[in-house]
């Protein structure tokens, strides 16, 4: 029997190359991939089957657990205009100084009669401690700030301000808040909106499921 | 691969100078944590996209109540603690505790899509009624559940509860205990 001797190579792989690919796709991820910052109000949305996906930036009425209404004018939405319009129609005759600091805060939360006083507070109020808009049909002073959205948007195709307008609730606020909000805009012709859901798959065997079979096929 | 083995060289016995140690390292955890790292910003930054529920609220005209057919309608109330009551057509006083039943969102899509089944499309219409202790949560679910049985808008309105209604959720709340 012939011995054949089979030369023995070493088994053990170079891991450099590896570990180069593992932190090129992670540099990747870390940098195109946006983060988004903590939300300075935690709000838990139900869940929806729609697949729409939520524009980013918009007009957001946020509505938290304890039934506090907030409002959020993105960059992109006439924020100035509105908020020049609400400080003329409302006389809530705001300085200039005022006016600057109302246009960069990121959302309002307060009612009138406390937002000069917070203007002029040399301390940021935290949103927790914000009492948020009112919303009740004594005062809805929602339905006010809606006017001045909409004022700002007469002229122009009301379909862009209907996409823009959003509504992101927390799952267990109280429904008559909602209506509140709904009331608000019903007030100023606004009759389309959008809810901010989380995703959920459909379900299956369910009327939808089947439709969305047939327009696959 | 042939990789020449880093080892060091046994001396002889008696030398001083002590063994040469390996000047190799094992990337493998290196390479696993690289991954789980990777794994970790795949999954918390694409993945949480919100999407978004179109809502279409009718006009409140109070000249033009709508005219619904008692065999097509269906009458959904949410109340409170995630309940689910609903009756067909209207409320008889002599029968109302038939009537009037109650259930949850796992049950309410069936009874939906019977409904929906056993009636011809012009005539189906669900009212949809919340109590003040519903949760936003209970509105934006039952919206779901016309959406997923595929209910047509239009065949679907958000309506104002009334009195009767209103208690006799009290009283079933009482009767199976407070939810």
């Amino acid at each position: 029997m012939p011995k054949v001797k089979i030369p023995r190579k070493s088994t053990s792989v170079d891991m450099t190359a590896m570990c180069d690919v593992a932190f090129l796709l992670l540099t990747f991820f870390i940098l195109a991939t946006k983060q988004k910052p903590p939300e300075v109000l935690a709000v838990k949305t139900p869940t929806s089957v729609s697949s729409k996906v939520a524009p980013d930036k918009a007009i957001l009425i946020t509505l938290t657990k304890e039934g506090k209404v907030f409002l959020m004018l993105g960059d992109d939405t006439k924020k100035n205009a509105i908020i020049d319009d609400f400080n003329t129609t409302r006389n809530l005759q705001l300085t200039p100084a005022e006016l600057k600091k109302l246009k960069n805060t990121e959302f309002i939360g307060l009612p009138v009669n406390k937002l000069k006083s917070a203007l002029n507070a040399t301390t940021e109020i935290s949103p927790t401690l914000m009492d948020g808009i009112p919303t009740d049909s004594l005062n809805n002073e929602l339905a006010f700030w809606m006017r001045s959205v909409s004022n700002a948007y007469k002229g122009e195709d009301q379909r862009t301000l209907q996409d823009m307008i959003l509504v992101k609730g927390d799952g267990e606020a109280l429904y008559p808040i909602f209506k509140g909000i709904k009331s608000a805009l019903k007030a100023n012709e606004i009759f389309k909106f959008r809810i901010v859901t989380e995703g959920e798959a459909v379900p299956m065997g369910s009327e939808l499921y089947k439709t969305a079979i047939i327009e696959k096929k | 691969m042939d990789t020449s083995s880093g080892g060091g060289h046994k001396k002889g016995p008696g030398v001083k100078k002590g063994k040469k140690l390996s000047t190799r390292v094992d990337l493998t955890p290196m390479v696993d944590l690289g991954f789980l790292l990777l794994t970790f910003f795949v999954f918390t930054t694409t993945m949480s996209q919100s999407t978004a529920m179109n809502m279409n609220e009718p006009k409140d005209d109070p000249n033009q109540q709508m005219k619904v057919k008692n065999s097509g309608a269906m009458t959904i109330l949410l109340g409170k603690g995630n309940q689910v009551y609903y009756y067909y057509g209207q409320l008889m006083p002599e029968t109302i505790s038939q009537d009037f039943k109650s259930t949850n969102f796992a049950g309410i899509r069936a009874l939906i899509l019977e409904k929906k089944k056993s009636t011809p499309i012009d005539d189906l219409m669900y009212i949809i009624k919340s109590d003040e202790k519903s949760t936003f949560k209970n509105a934006i679910d039952i919206l779901d559940e016309m959406t997923i049985s595929a209910v047509p808008p239009g065949h679907y309105a958000e309506v104002d509860m009334v009195d009767v209604e209103k208690m006799l959720i009290s009283e079933t709340e009482k009767a199976n205990g407070i939810q």
